[in-house]
């Protein structure tokens, strides 16, 4: 077994903390900023999301109840120092945040925990519709539709730092990104984490061996929770205004979507899929109204072609370029890429042209609409084409890779 | 008493409703092992269908060809989605309806608008069927009882009396024997999941124009099904009926009664400040606790009886 603090480990925490250090330096508009605080919180949540599906198997529908009363109980705790009624150290305040998480997840963890698979999925739905619903009832703790509004400066300035500029709450939410990865990480390294991964793959035989899956999963459930917890806090302190809809089911959804198109079968799969939807998120939503539509076909996509989302497909290249194979591949990618632009462009075409009512570009709507639908038709015929000369190609190469002891 | 049985009658109807959907994706879960997120949004454009069909041909024609529409869909989605990403596993398909919800509903926006459409009642079931004391009881929700329930009793009589029926409920059990005895239990299932998305478009083709027609109701109506199918039990008919008639039950008389807590406690000559710290606890009403309460049940349910009034003892 590797040592805890191995030198590789060490750079590599160390690499990965000072990119955090410099990405602001690099993108350092306001705009590009606030974007990275939100993937920073997108990173938390997925990863501590990825515990639960990625790790123990449990399909979960209702993560973000645990995101969002984190982050109601520290939007109350900052207004309380904010009034003075205490005083606490907004640096810390996340971890009041991931404590309330951890807590209602006991609590709710204790209910769902008790089935996995698909009841578990329904299961964490019906409990996440019922915090929604109590959300609208419970005025005076939800702060009903317009949500409860804090002040991220009330705990005055400590050694400089006052987090009233967005950069310092930027390295506020990279340090705590870092801190939770590590954590998150170092979890998966742990009999509790392997024990998980058995749960997950085998629950009967974790019987057999005289543990308890039911507390196997409550326990992950449990941890999940404070790390939801803590990027809920970090939400609150970000956006100074906490509503009933970060606990809602659109909420919860879309972590899904985001852990499942990054790959959830890989530590790091979901950071690509948190860092990917947010970006999409923010610029796909300043262009097109139909921006959830793209979404939601793009998740259909990589659910039938790659549903280990695209860690895997990076994965799954890694020993053909170290095999130096990757010329035999390329040729075909070109064709499913030349296929894709046909498809993609008429397929969007058709949706801006339901948006928009009849016409785009200026042309008339029978040329719009016949014209877009060739280009899906052609490009669904090659696609199809290209689709079998990829799957030949790989069959061969795999066989190639086995020979020569790279898989 | 007037307000007990017209709330009763209501319930029922509702329930019966409830029921026509919980039946559906019981029926796909426990043959495919598939829970269908998506069904709820089969409901959704059942209700738009007949809309939109209606508005060419009436209701009577859009009854029947809405729900066999939404059924086609359905088969599609079976044979082009599920089949293909079946060999991922169940955690991929049920990712996959539940995309397909996203989209249904993205795709509902786009063609239909996000407000809602003005699916009415037809003319010739808007009078009133009986005046019980003084409330009037609308014929159409009288007509949606009947249907519910001959359509009820059709696909009991087709499970259990017929051939195919025994060919479905063979290949629910055995369905490698099944296909050994020469039947195509992949195209078997595919019907049942057609099957199922005609049963939830009928039963929008009736709820979108006694409730509303919103992008929005798939989501609404969804979660409730859940609930049903959790508290009855997964993969058990039986306990999916009755659990629609008590969550249909709560859900109606729950929204209907403005008591609370503190109506209570007067019975008794408590009365408590309005600027107590309970004060806003106890005043809650029922009816604002409505939209919680069958998942409150659901809760319990879990706790005492894990796998539901009927279901199996595990999954």
């Amino acid at each position: 077994m590797a040592r805890v603090f191995s030198k590789k480990r060490i750079i590599f925490w160390a690499s990965v903390a000072l990119s955090f250090v410099l990405l602001p330096l690099v993108f350092d508009g306001g705009f590009s900023l606030s974007m990275l605080s939100q993937m920073g919180i997108a990173i938390i949540f997925v990863l501590s999301y990825n515990m639960l599906l990625g790790q123990t198997g449990l399909l979960s529908f209702g993560h973000a109840v645990y995101f969002g009363l984190g982050a109601f109980v520290t939007a109350h705790i900052v207004n309380f120092i904010d009034q003075g009624s205490f005083w606490f150290p907004i640096t810390f305040v996340p971890i009041v945040g991931g404590i309330t998480g951890l807590l209602f997840a006991l609590v709710l963890g204790f209910v769902t925990t008790r089935r996995a698979g698909t009841p578990f999925a329904m299961i964490s739905l019906g409990i996440a519709e019922m915090v929604a619903a109590s959300a609208l009832m419970f005025t005076t703790f939800f702060g009903g539709e317009g949500g409860i509004v804090t002040n991220r400066t009330a705990g005055g300035v400590v050694a400089g730092i006052s987090y009233g500029p967005q950069i310092q709450v930027f390295y506020l939410i990279a340090g705590w990104c870092l801190i939770s990865m590590m954590g998150m990480y170092a979890i998966t390294r742990t009999p509790l984490g392997r024990l998980a991964n058995a749960v997950r793959d085998n629950p009967e035989r974790v019987k057999f061996i005289g543990y308890n899956p039911v507390r196997v999963r409550w326990l992950m459930m449990t941890l999940s929770g404070f790390f939801a917890g803590v990027a809920g806090a970090l939400a609150t302190i970000n956006y100074e205004i906490i509503t009933a809809e970060a606990l809602g089911l659109m909420a919860s959804g879309n972590v899904v979507l985001m852990a499942f198109i990054g790959g959830i079968n890989h530590f790091w799969g979901p950071i690509i899929g948190a860092v990917l939807v947010t970006l999409l998120q923010s610029a796909l939503s300043t262009y097109t109204q139909a921006w959830l539509l793209y979404f939601g076909l793009f998740f259909l996509i990589i659910i039938l072609y790659s549903p280990g989302g695209i860690a895997n497909i990076l994965a799954m290249h890694a020993p053909v370029i170290k095999a130096r194979l990757f010329k035999s591949l390329a040729s075909s990618y070109l064709i499913i890429f030349l296929a894709s632009v046909p498809l993609i462009v008429g397929t969007i075409a058709v949706i801006e042209i339901l948006y928009r009512g009849g016409a785009i570009l200026g042309m008339s709507s029978l040329v719009s609409w016949s014209s877009s639908l060739v280009l899906i038709v052609v490009g669904l015929v090659v696609f199809r084409f290209a689709q079998r000369r990829v799957k030949s190609v790989w069959a061969s190469l795999d066989l190639e890779l086995r020979k020569r002891g790279f898989v | 008493m007037e307000f007990f049985l017209v709330t009763l009658l209501n319930s029922l109807s509702y329930g019966l409703l409830l029921f026509m959907l919980s039946s559906g994706l019981t029926l796909i879960f426990s043959m495919m092992g598939v829970l269908n997120f998506a069904h709820a949004s089969f409901y959704m454009l059942g209700a738009y269908f007949a809309y939109q069909i209606g508005a060419y041909t009436g209701f009577w024609i859009a009854l029947f060809l809405a729900p066999l529409v939404v059924g086609v869909i359905g088969a599609f989605t079976e044979r082009f989605g599920l089949r293909a990403v079946h060999r991922f596993g169940h955690v991929a398909e049920l990712l996959f309806t539940f995309g397909l919800a996203y989209v249904i509903e993205e795709v509902v926006h786009l063609v239909w608008g996000r407000a809602p459409v003005n699916y009415r009642i037809p003319e010739t079931l808007d009078f009133t069927l009986f005046t019980l004391f003084t409330t009037q009881y609308p014929a159409y929700r009288a007509f949606m009882m009947l249907v519910s329930v001959v359509m009820l009793i059709t696909l009991y009589l087709l499970l259990t009396r017929t051939r195919v029926g025994l060919i479905v409920q063979a290949s629910l059990t055995h369905p490698s024997m099944v296909e050994a005895l020469g039947h195509n239990v992949p195209r078997v299932f595919m019907f049942v999941f057609a099957g199922g998305c005609a049963l939830a478009g009928l039963a929008g083709v009736l709820g979108g124009n006694m409730f509303i027609t919103e992008p929005g109701m798939a989501f609404a109506v969804g979660s409730i099904v859940f609930v049903v199918v959790v508290f009855g039990g997964m993969g058990s008919l039986v306990g999916a009926f009755i659990a629609s008639l008590i969550i249909g039950a709560i859900q109606t008389f729950s929204v209907a009664l403005n008591l609370s807590l503190l109506d209570f406690l007067n019975l008794f000559g408590l009365s408590i400040s309005e600027d107590s710290f309970w004060y806003s606890g106890l005043s809650i009403t029922i009816s604002q606790t409505a939209p919680v309460l069958p998942y409150l049940l659901m809760v319990l349910m879990l706790i005492i009886r894990p796998r539901g009034l009927m279901g199996n003892r595990e999954t």
